[in-house]
């Protein structure tokens, strides 16, 4: 079996999920003898194909061409099906990023296949591979396998796989291989323009020891005074899920998760947060997870060391009161 | 500008969820609009009031997605198209979208959006193959579509806190990120308005698209647990002070 990871890189910079999805196809390609080739596509970037070559893989395929300069959905799409057409992989993988969201599902249809996204992990059952992904929110997990011939595609989430755990190549380097891409600028329909950030934050939440973070359970703005006593009584940061920035309850600039930042505190502390993948993959990395969710059944009670199975209206009151009473 | 809305409608968020298979028991459980398809249907009624045209709301499933049809309805679409099908379920994300973009294929329009992903099965899939399909441009993830002649301006977001422009010509599909707008409430004068307006409702079936999956979900299950929890007990204040305990002198955080 023959497996294709598909590299991504912005502006000549790695998107580190990259190495985790390199991770997944190393230890799948243990688990059912294959080979492992990188794909890294863009202009310019001869050198991080240099970077994989040193990496465990068989070769590495540098696509580069003029149109690749800039991401489009259209030229990527493009390059890598003609990639795939003269590679003749089995299995491509992908880091599942918000790049690989807008473009690999039509690819995978391009070629007349399915994909299987966001994968948590992966089981070889007697040559058969069973992909695992979440449904419901995270909820619940399903085992997932592929009908039809290859190629299949799949994507990882991030932090499914570690990184650290790239293994170098045994004897040195793996072969770098241009492959050349027929593109036609008049087939590219979308222009990337300018990339920016919104007005800088004046909180850096991943430099924060500590941090309360608040979900949907909060219910109302009012009630936010209540976790931020909680969070001023403990030391900490107040943070949030999506849906309360969102609603403007809180500035973007507080949102935990895919979109927003990602930390790994000594304490996170979360307050009625169910516990969805957008969210989680944003905190899993904390050192000690506190979970207070009403519902027992909540997926984030699933990464959670000390879990309080209540009302937080009930908890943060009290919560305050026991830590200003410690503090003494 | 004639805006198709794709809506999915999915278990309630607080639904007790029991499985049955590869799929849930659908019997004593609510349903409601899939979350991200709100922002989407809101953006569609915001651009519709801002450049005139019509809002056609779309859903594939059982009867009860009727239901979810006549919200879009009650909020201010202008008409609803629901493909029945009881096993939309059992259908890989290539196929929904093959039966998605037939139905879309009979329409005029000039721009399809859909939510980011579902809150059920989360494939977040659709929109990206639904522009494969019909072979339009796309972009997902958007936070703020700016109209200007046969162009759109979009925002795009991406991950850590960076975002995109993007111009993108119409026709096109988008994919919409969740908080790009304030999603409204129906009103009565809305409900009432509803009622007069037309759903086309057809079986999967008659659109004639063969489906042949490229994927199988063998079975669900509730993940096993990573991290062993260690759950605390008793009233408030003694979960309190018993967490407070816990994190002074075992985790030893604060």
């Amino acid at each position: 079996m023959k497996i294709l990871v598909i590299a991504e890189q912005r502006q000549g910079k790695w998107n580190n999920a990259s190495f985790e999805a390199l991770v997944a196809a190393q230890q799948i390609a243990a688990a059912a003898s294959a080979t492992v080739s990188a794909v890294v596509i863009g202009k310019g970037v001869a050198a991080l194909a240099g970077e994989l070559a040193a990496k465990n893989v068989a070769e590495v395929l540098l696509v580069e061409h003029d149109l690749l300069d800039a991401y489009t959905p259209d030229g990527y799409c493009a390059a890598l099906k003609q990639v795939i057409e003269s590679a003749k992989p089995d299995l491509v993988l992908f880091p599942h990023t918000y790049q690989v969201r807008d473009f690999a599902p039509k690819l995978a249809a391009m070629l007349g296949k399915g994909m299987v996204g966001d994968c948590v992990g992966f089981r070889s059952e007697g040559g058969r591979l069973v992909f695992v992904r979440q449904m419901f929110q995270g909820k619940t997990a399903a085992d997932v396998t592929f009908t039809g011939a290859a190629p299949w595609f799949a994507s990882f989430q991030s932090g499914a796989f570690r990184a650290d755990q790239l293994a170098a190549h045994p004897s040195g380097k793996a072969p770098v291989n241009s492959v050349a891409v027929n593109l036609n600028a008049a087939d590219i329909r979308t222009k990337p323009l300018e990339l920016f950030k919104e007005a800088k934050s004046a909180v850096d939440l991943t430099q924060a020891p500590l941090i309360v973070s608040i979900g949907r359970g909060i219910k109302a703005p009012e009630n936010i005074a209540q976790a931020e006593a909680l969070a001023k009584a403990m030391g900490a940061e107040l943070a949030a899920s999506r849906p309360i920035c969102d609603e403007g309850w809180l500035p973007m600039e507080r949102q935990i998760g895919s979109s927003g930042q990602t930390v790994a505190p000594k304490l996170y502390l979360a307050l009625g947060i169910s516990g969805a993948i957008q969210h989680v993959v944003g905190m899993k990395g904390a050192r000690t997870i506190v979970a207070v969710n009403k519902d027992q059944n909540a997926p984030i009670f699933e990464i959670a060391d000390y879990g309080i199975v209540a009302d937080i209206f009930e908890i943060m009151p009290a919560l305050t009161e026991e830590l200003q009473k410690a503090k003494g | 500008m004639n805006i198709l809305v794709c809506i999915k409608q999915v278990p309630a968020k607080d639904a007790p969820l029991a499985i049955a298979g590869n799929w849930i028991k659908e019997s004593d459980i609510g349903f409601e609009m899939n979350e991200p398809d709100s922002y989407a249907l809101e953006e569609a009624l915001r651009l519709k009031e801002k450049h005139g045209g019509e809002v056609i709301a779309l859903s594939l499933g059982p009867e009860r997605v009727k239901q979810t049809i006549k919200e879009a309805l009650a909020k201010g679409a202008d008409r609803g198209i629901h493909i029945a099908d009881d096993n939309f379920a059992q259908l890989d994300p290539l196929g929904t979208a093959k039966v998605i973009a037939a139905a879309i294929a009979k329409e005029k329009v000039d721009l399809v959006l859909t939510g980011l992903q579902s809150d059920d099965h989360g494939f977040g899939q659709t929109g990206v193959l639904l522009a494969a399909l019909l072979n339009l441009p796309h972009a997902t993830l958007i936070m703020q579509i700016d109209v200007q002649d046969a162009k759109m301006k979009l925002k795009r977001e991406l991950e850590a806190g960076w975002f995109q422009w993007i111009e993108c010509p119409l026709p096109a599909v988008l994919t919409i990120q969740s908080g790009i707008n304030k999603v409204r409430y129906a009103t009565l004068k809305g409900i009432m308005a509803a009622k007069k307006k037309e759903i086309a409702a057809f079986a999967r079936e008659a659109l004639g698209v063969t489906i042949e999956p490229t994927q199988k979900i063998e079975k669900i299950y509730v993940p096993t647990k990573t991290k062993k929890t260690e759950f605390l007990t008793g009233t408030p204040k003694e979960a309190a002070a018993k967490l407070v305990e816990k994190l002074k002198f075992e985790a030893r955080v604060i």
